[in-house]
């Protein structure tokens, strides 16, 4: 299991940072998704991987590693995700924005020269 | 103790005068004369209070601690040397704010004026009873810039501005010397305390860091007192007002270096290496300043040269390393102050009752202002050094020690005398200048004003001056006499040298020099008639030599040349090469960690493969790289498959126990996908590359090479999970949080409980972000102008509308209402039933997962089907969603919560809870936490809500395109209602305010 998530935790940062250095800002704003998916799953990883025991004690219980995952990584995913989803929605609006000032979705603003 | 408390008073009082009086009307002239007044007269007051103490050799210290970590303390400390000091800065400065008082025209806002006047005051107080070196170094620079505030008082004229920084970045660049310098002499030393330093002199002669400390505070003191090759700046400070250069250039700060140079005589002087800068710095200033002086036609600029030179004598004394010298400098620092206070605010009353201060309009005032002229011509007197007045007594101990100087080399013994001589002649001859030109010859023609005495208040401080003049002239001894020998005293200690001050010495060799200075200067100034007359600016001779042009190439070199070239050569404009940069500087350092530690195996065994999440992950790779792929041609397409990523770490979240990660997970990919869809509408149409740009190589390298950094970062990451998988540490932060969640936070929902309670403060602090985020799109939405070929209506709704209007039966917008009819159903039929789920997530948040971000998420979602469906119109005709006042509601909630806590006398954000048995609902925790995740409900409710309709409501907006219109615009109405010309979005789609 490790090893899939390791492995799909790499190819989206692979893709996420192939669209970050190319040219047009659609691509750029996929990239950052595609690369706050793979970090959000690293973080949420660094907890283990367990299946079947969510942080969700029994009632008026105490709970234990043994049976429960760690909640502290999840906390932090949680409030990464709606983060993110604001982060994605400003630069979503200021993207939209300099492609009105500047005419071009190209990430300097101006058509490269090359 | 309380007999330091005058220190503190004298110390403090200025700022507080300060502030009350920038507090102010604008016009409240004569209240903050007075203000200003009563609090120089209360200094000056507390300044006398300490003589009893300080008369009979004590010292006067107040400290408390200010950084004992660092063993700084904050002191006070006031010795006879000080206490002259203080006396200066407080007396002129009573006498200064009087004289600006009527010399502060009514139009300008006075009060400012005062206010800065008051704390440069503290400021200069503060440098000079500062006990320790380190606050010394920190007052040095407040009058720095305090003195550039007031130097800049008239800041509409470009003259003010421009001698305002440059006085500011010449003297704090000093400044900055000096601290500096400051801490090298405290590392030597062991200690910054002002009396360890004076008592170690000869270990810090000795040290090797003598010489940097040295150059580094002389640095510091010759820019501050305009020395040679610093004193450019001080010329240009006189676009000051003229109460600023009365009181500025007088007695205070460019006292300051002086101050300081004496103050440290005992620890740093005594050497060739003081001798030679301070002693040359000083000679070369005192000639150049007198000679430039005579040229001025400006009479604050002859003043301002000859304040130059005078500074360059007392710092010639203090450098030519002998007591007696060191005695006749302090001794010119009182003298040079009354006399050329008293002159500045002459050249200021001949200003402000003539119109002009230009010496060559002026002549005969002497028929018009009697009185002021020969106020003027005692005080010129004093300058010129004529026997009788104080100048003269200074001059003659100046030749005396420069015919007496020990020097290293002989032919420096020879030409001092000289020089000093020279110097005298030009000080005649320029004393001369301003009076004659002044006040005698012809009566003027053609002046702003016609000539008159002053009020009699604003000439009284003038009297009092030169008054001080002619007694300290006539009667030194029994007069200056104990204050001067005080203050030697506490600068020299037990060094302080026998001498006498008095009017007659008998026929010696100071008296024929001086005679002789005086012969030369009046000659010299006959001879230069001719050419004076002419009016030609500047100083013949040396007018190439000019500091203010190598100080305007130096900045322009330094601020603009310098910084365009290394922007050239180190920045680039353009982000790629930027994020490639620090992308692969990301993973060179992540990967030179590994190659250097090492990687040893993980202690946890990995788990057994599932075939199902291997196929689902398959799947979700397949789609993000497709997403990469169809990036730039197939937007749609690539939205799509990010979509497909995101269910698939939804997926993942469920089977690795996160319920509560895979719902919000779930929502925001919702949002997420919603709000870029609205965005593609704005994206240019992508034709396949036209192929013109560079050559295929180059574009082929350049992908490889990015491919190559994205496989790098991939597998780096890959990497670094599994390996962080396989590890497990002894010890984990969980098991605090899992053991108290229910005991402390009354939760059963650990992740809320963190969320909520335990870091409670965390997340208030993102909730926050989040709403800042939202109104940033919201008002970068409102001025939102799309390029110019995105501002017609898509191609869709025109076929739609042209095939509506092809139809007699059909209305504009029926086809798209046919195509939405049963989703805009289901859509309304749904919506109790979304905000019934969301309700029932916010409540079981605590237990169970769900939570304020789910639920605000979630009714964030109901909002937008309808949105979608029923058309904005059709929404916002039947419902409000004022989404600032969500946002606003669930701030107070969340922070009032927090506050709450306080009220029960517990910190921030602590929570209570207590379950409560309600009829048919039956057992449900009651948390004040639960208050808190109300609130974050609603902030994220407003904030989702106001993005996502700011965006959607673009397509309804008249659009002014922000570049060209292409010419031939098709202006096909479409089936949206008519555009809402140009109201901002804001204002009719979320209606809040």
């Amino acid at each position: 299991m490790e090893l899939i998530l390791s492995l799909g935790i790499g190819v989206l940062t692979g893709s996420g940072v192939w669209l970050l250095l190319r040219p047009r800002t659609f691509q750029v704003i996929v990239g950052l998704s595609l690369l706050s998916y793979a970090v959000n799953l690293f973080i949420f990883s660094t907890g283990g991987l367990r299946t079947g025991a969510p942080p969700i004690l029994e009632d008026g219980r105490a709970g234990t590693l043994a049976m429960h995952a760690d909640p502290v990584p999840q906390a932090l995913v949680l409030t990464a995700i709606v983060i993110g989803f604001a982060t994605t929605a400003l630069f979503l609006v200021v993207l939209l924005a300099a492609r009105g000032l500047t005419g071009t979705d190209h990430v300097d603003g101006k058509e490269s020269g090359r | 103790m309380p007999d330091a408390l005058p220190l503190l008073i004298a110390l403090l009082l200025p700022f507080a005068g300060a502030v009350a009086a920038g507090l102010l009307p604008t016009h409240a002239r004569n209240a903050a004369a007075w203000l200003a007044g009563g609090v120089a007269l209360v200094g000056l007051a507390m300044v006398w209070a300490a003589y009893p103490t300080v008369s009979a050799g004590g010292v006067l210290r107040l400290s408390a601690a200010w950084m004992p970590s660092l063993g700084l303390e904050f002191s006070l400390r006031m010795d006879g040397f000080a206490w002259l000091f203080a006396g200066l800065v407080f007396g002129v400065g009573v006498l200064v704010v009087v004289y600006a008082r009527y010399y502060m025209a009514a139009e300008d806002p006075v009060p400012r004026f005062f206010a800065f006047l008051l704390a440069f005051m503290g400021s200069m107080a503060g440098v000079v009873l500062s006990g320790n070196l380190v606050q010394l170094a920190f007052f040095w620079e407040l009058t720095s810039l305090f003195s550039f505030l007031l130097i800049g008082y008239w800041h509409h004229t470009a003259a003010a501005r421009d001698g305002a920084r440059m006085a500011l970045t010449v003297t704090a660049t000093g400044g900055l010397c000096l601290f500096a310098g400051v801490l090298i002499l405290g590392h030597i030393v062991g200690s910054y305390d002002l009396d360890a330093v004076l008592a170690a002199g000869d270990v810090v002669r000795a040290h090797p860091l003598y010489l940097p400390a040295l150059v580094l505070i002389l640095l510091g003191a010759l820019t501050k007192s305009a020395q040679f090759p610093f004193h450019f700046w001080l010329p240009h400070a006189m676009a000051a007002p003229t109460p600023v250069s009365a009181y500025l250039h007088s007695a205070t700060l460019v006292k300051a270096g002086i101050f300081l140079m004496a103050r440290l005589w005992p620890v740093l002087a005594g050497t060739e290496a003081w001798f030679w800068i301070v002693g040359s710095a000083g000679l070369a200033t005192l000639l150049l300043g007198a000679y430039i002086a005579i040229f001025q036609h400006d009479l604050k600029g002859l003043l301002a040269y000859s304040t130059i030179s005078h500074l360059g004598l007392i710092t010639l004394l203090l450098g030519l390393n002998s007591e007696l010298a060191m005695v006749a400098a302090i001794f010119h620092v009182i003298n040079h102050a009354t006399f050329k206070a008293s002159l500045f605010m002459a050249a200021g009353i001949i200003d402000h009752e003539t119109g002009t201060r230009d010496i060559r309009r002026l002549s005969g005032l002497n028929r018009f202002m009697p009185f002021t002229a020969r106020l003027a011509l005692i005080a010129a007197g004093a300058m010129a050094g004529v026997p009788l007045l104080n100048g003269f007594l200074s001059k003659e101990m100046f030749f005396a020690e420069a015919l007496s100087a020990k020097d290293p080399l002989p032919v420096f013994f020879d030409v001092l005398p000289v020089a000093a001589m020279v110097a005298s002649a030009f000080s005649v001859a320029y004393s001369l200048r301003f009076i004659h030109g002044t006040f005698f010859g012809p009566d003027p023609v053609d002046l702003p004003h016609k000539p008159h005495e002053p009020p009699a208040w604003m000439r009284f401080p003038v009297e009092v001056l030169v008054l001080a003049c002619i007694v300290i002239g006539i009667l030194p001894a029994a007069t200056v006499g104990p204050y001067l020998d005080m203050a030697a005293r506490a600068a020299l200690g037990a060094a302080t040298p026998e001498y006498s001050l008095a009017v007659w010495h008998g026929f010696n060799l100071p008296l024929v020099m001086s005679m002789a200075a005086f012969a030369a200067g009046l000659i010299l100034y006959r001879l230069l008639q001719s050419h004076l007359a002419k009016g030609i600016e500047g100083p013949p001779l040396i007018r190439s030599l000019e500091g203010r042009r190598m100080f305007e190439r130096t900045m322009v070199f330094l601020s603009w040349r310098l910084a365009r070239t290394a922007e050239g050569v180190l920045g680039t404009r353009r982000l790629q090469p930027q994020l490639r940069l620090v992308v692969t500087a990301a993973v060179l350092a992540a990967g030179w960690t590994v190659w250097s530690r090492g990687v040893g195996p993980g202690n946890l065994a990995p788990s057994g493969i599932d075939p199902v999440l291997a196929l689902i992950w398959l799947l979700g790779a397949a789609c993000a790289l497709g997403a990469a792929w169809q990036a730039k041609f197939h937007r749609l397409a690539a939205l799509i498959l990010l979509g497909g990523t995101g269910l698939v770490v939804c997926v993942t979240f469920v089977w690795f126990s996160a319920p509560d990660l895979a719902l919000t997970q779930l929502l925001v990919e919702v949002v997420t996908t919603i709000l870029l869809l609205l965005g593609l509408r704005w994206l240019p149409k992508r034709m396949d590359s036209p192929g013109s740009r560079g050559s295929e190589a180059v574009t082929l390298t350049r992908r490889l090479r990015d491919l190559g950094i994205a496989a790098a970062a991939g597998a780096g990451m890959a990497g670094l999970a599994f390996g962080v998988m396989t590890r497990f540490p002894p010890e984990l932060l969980a098991r605090h949080f899992l053991e108290l969640a229910y005991s402390e936070g009354g939760g059963t929902n650990v992740v809320n409980v963190i969320l909520v309670d335990f870091r409670g403060f965390d997340t208030m602090g993102e909730i926050a972000v989040l709403g800042v985020v939202a109104m940033t799109a919201y008002a970068l939405l409102r001025r939102f102008r799309p390029a110019a070929d995105s501002v017609d209506v898509p191609e869709q709704q025109r076929d739609q509308s042209a095939f509506d209007a092809s139809r007699p039966d059909r209305k504009d917008g029926d086809t798209v209402a046919d195509w939405l009819f049963i989703p805009s159903l289901i859509a309304r039929l749904l919506f109790p039933v979304i905000l019934l789920v969301a309700l029932f997530l916010l409540l079981r948040g605590h237990d169970l997962p769900g939570g304020g971000f789910a639920a605000g998420l979630t009714v964030a979602i109901a909002m937008i089907l309808q949105y979608m469906f029923g058309g904005t119109q059709w929404v916002e005709t039947r419902l409000r969603v004022l989404p600032m006042r969500w946002m606003g509601i669930g701030l107070l909630l969340a922070a009032g919560t927090g506050l709450g806590a306080w009220a029960a006398g517990r910190p921030f954000l602590t929570s209570h809870f207590a379950y409560s048995q309600i009829p048919v609902l039956g057992k449900i925790p009651v948390a004040s936490a639960l208050l808190f995740d109300i609130g974050v409900f609603a902030l994220v409710v407003g904030a989702t809500i106001l993005v996502l309709i700011a965006l959607a409501r673009q397509s309804l907006r008249g659009h002014r395109a922000a570049a060209p219109r292409p010419p031939e615009a098709p202006a096909v109405p479409g089936p949206v209602p008519p555009p809402l010309g140009k109201t901002a979005v804001g204002q009719i789609a979320v209606g809040d305010d």
